[in-house]
């Protein structure tokens, strides 16, 4: 079991807090001429991604937490749980609903995405920025309305429903930032 | 672009030369501030046969075939034995050193300017420092705020440190800050809610100063009634920039503090550290009744310069010595 010291604290540092696997996002050394110092550092926790300040006494030592981050690519879903292959070991991983929240609306098969393992299995998942998907219904388009105000909901072929311009037609393919769930522009 | 390998140092200064030149006229001021009062300019050495006892200060150890040699947290004893000495008023600009002391507002070494004036108590010390602030930097507004210890913890947290226990001092924390480490004690929880809690929100506007610390926190002042130091901070901005003591004169009480030290450092398992015999010696012939403070050079030069940070007026910060 390997741990970390507060004179090692960086933002990026991958800590356990009881019991749970949190990120560094902020450190500050915080000490009193004549005192005790502090390490001031907000953190997120990776499960459910809040952020808390914590204050640890300096010299006090943390445990590591073991998590890594990897680029893989999404095979299937079967229906329970989600697939993913690191591209170049062909190592699979499988990902559960939880894992899965932030991506399951956005990710077809063979995207890449990036993949937060927490002791070897997948954590969390997090989908590309900006995706391509086909509009697989949606109301009839408006002819010559280019203007994109008012717009309507379209349900895309993973089944996430966003708002879209009047003009959009079905089986047109719509480029989405996945962060704001908003359409971008017709791919 | 300057070229990096990993884990190499840039040989470029962190500070800009606007910054250096800068520094360079706040140091060339504090001297003629102090020559014009009559204060002696002194150097005391920086490697010396002791080291600092305080259980939260580390002084680097070094060894030479002439024993160990400790590079100095503060010129403090060395100073206080001139004064015993007869030296009158003192000042000295110079580097300081303490391990384990890295981050925005820290470097292991650091410029300090320390100086010590027999007949002031602390309170006409406080007017000194505003005095060489004034003197240096006019566009400051007159008539810090000085507010008592007690005060800031009544105002910030409704507690009556004078009384209130342990107990529900954590508690009252708790609600600010979180969770806290739970073996700190009562001193330790002190210094975590002036630290992160109450002292940046200090000075925003005009510098102020904060005086009459608990007893336990007295470090090297004296205490009355057994209960307040005669100690002062000075912040702004809500950065801790000088500590000024009505100083200790009692060579027993001064070895009794030392001994306390030396204890609380092995209950820590921290390294034992000689102390400055030759200071108990110094205060046995009779220090005259004085106040002594201490300013961090470098600290009040960055936030003169609107800086966030220590590295913009250090020409090598540690990550480039």
């Amino acid at each position: 079991m390997s741990t970390y010291s507060t004179n090692q604290f960086k933002g990026g540092l991958k800590i356990l807090l009881d019991g749970d696997p949190y990120t560094i996002v902020e450190n500050e050394f915080v000490k009193p001429g004549k005192g005790q110092a502090f390490n001031r550092v907000k953190v997120r926790n990776l499960k459910n991604g809040r952020v808390v300040e914590r204050t640890f006494k300096s010299n006090e030592t943390v445990e590591a937490a073991d998590v890594q981050e990897l680029e893989l690519q999404y095979l299937y879903n079967d229906g329970e749980f989600w697939h993913f292959m690191e591209p170049k070991t062909y190592e699979q991983y499988t990902a559960d609903a939880t894992a899965m929240e932030a991506a399951v609306d956005w990710i077809k098969e063979e995207d890449t995405c990036t993949v937060i393992l927490y002791n070897a299995a997948p954590l969390s998942v997090e989908p590309p920025n900006f995706v391509e998907l086909l509009v697989t219904e949606t109301d009839p388009g408006v002819r010559g309305d280019t203007s994109g105000g008012g717009g309507k909901p379209a349900t895309l072929e993973t089944g996430a429903v966003v708002r879209v311009p009047l003009f959009i037609n079905i089986g047109d393919k719509l480029k989405v930032d996945t962060r704001s769930r908003e359409y971008v522009s017709r791919a | 672009m300057s070229r990096r390998g990993p884990g190499s140092r840039p040989w470029r200064p962190a500070a800009g030369m606007a910054a250096l030149k800068f520094r360079a006229e706040l140091l060339a001021g504090i001297r003629v501030f102090f020559a014009t009062r009559g204060v002696l300019e002194v150097t005391t050495p920086v490697l010396a046969a002791s080291g600092a006892t305080d259980p939260q200060i580390e002084s680097f150890l070094l060894e030479d075939a002439q024993g160990p040699g400790w590079l100095q947290s503060s010129p403090e004893f060395h100073m206080k034995r001139l004064l015993a000495a007869g030296s009158g008023a003192i000042y000295q600009l110079g580097p300081a050193f303490r391990q384990e002391e890295q981050g925005r507002w820290h470097n292991r070494e650091f410029t300090l300017l320390e100086w010590y004036r027999p007949d002031f108590d602390h309170h006409r010390l406080m007017d000194e420092v505003q005095a060489l602030w004034t003197a240096l930097v006019p566009e400051v507004a007159p008539n810090w705020p000085r507010y008592r210890y007690a005060q800031l913890f009544a105002d910030a947290l409704q507690l009556d440190i004078s009384h209130c226990d342990t107990a529900a001092l954590r508690a009252a924390l708790h609600n600010s800050l979180g969770e806290l480490p739970s073996d700190l004690d009562r001193s330790g929880l002190l210094d975590a809610a002036m630290g992160l809690l109450i002292g940046p929100q200090l000075g925003q506007d005009t510098p102020c100063f904060v005086y009459d610390y608990p007893a336990e926190q007295a470090a090297l002042a004296q205490v009355r009634d057994g209960q307040w130091a005669s100690r002062f901070e000075l912040y702004w901005q809500g950065i801790e920039l000088a500590n000024g003591f009505h100083e200790l004169r009692d060579a027993s009480e001064q070895r009794r503090r030392f001994g306390a030290d030396l204890q609380a450092r092995k209950a820590q398992g921290k390294a034992a550290v000689k102390a400055d015999e030759a200071l108990l010696a110094a205060l046995e012939h009779g220090l005259p009744d004085c106040a002594g403070v201490a300013l961090g050079v470098d600290r009040w030069c960055a936030l003169l310069l609107g800086a966030d940070e220590l590295a913009a007026v250090l020409a090598f910060p540690a990550d480039r010595a």
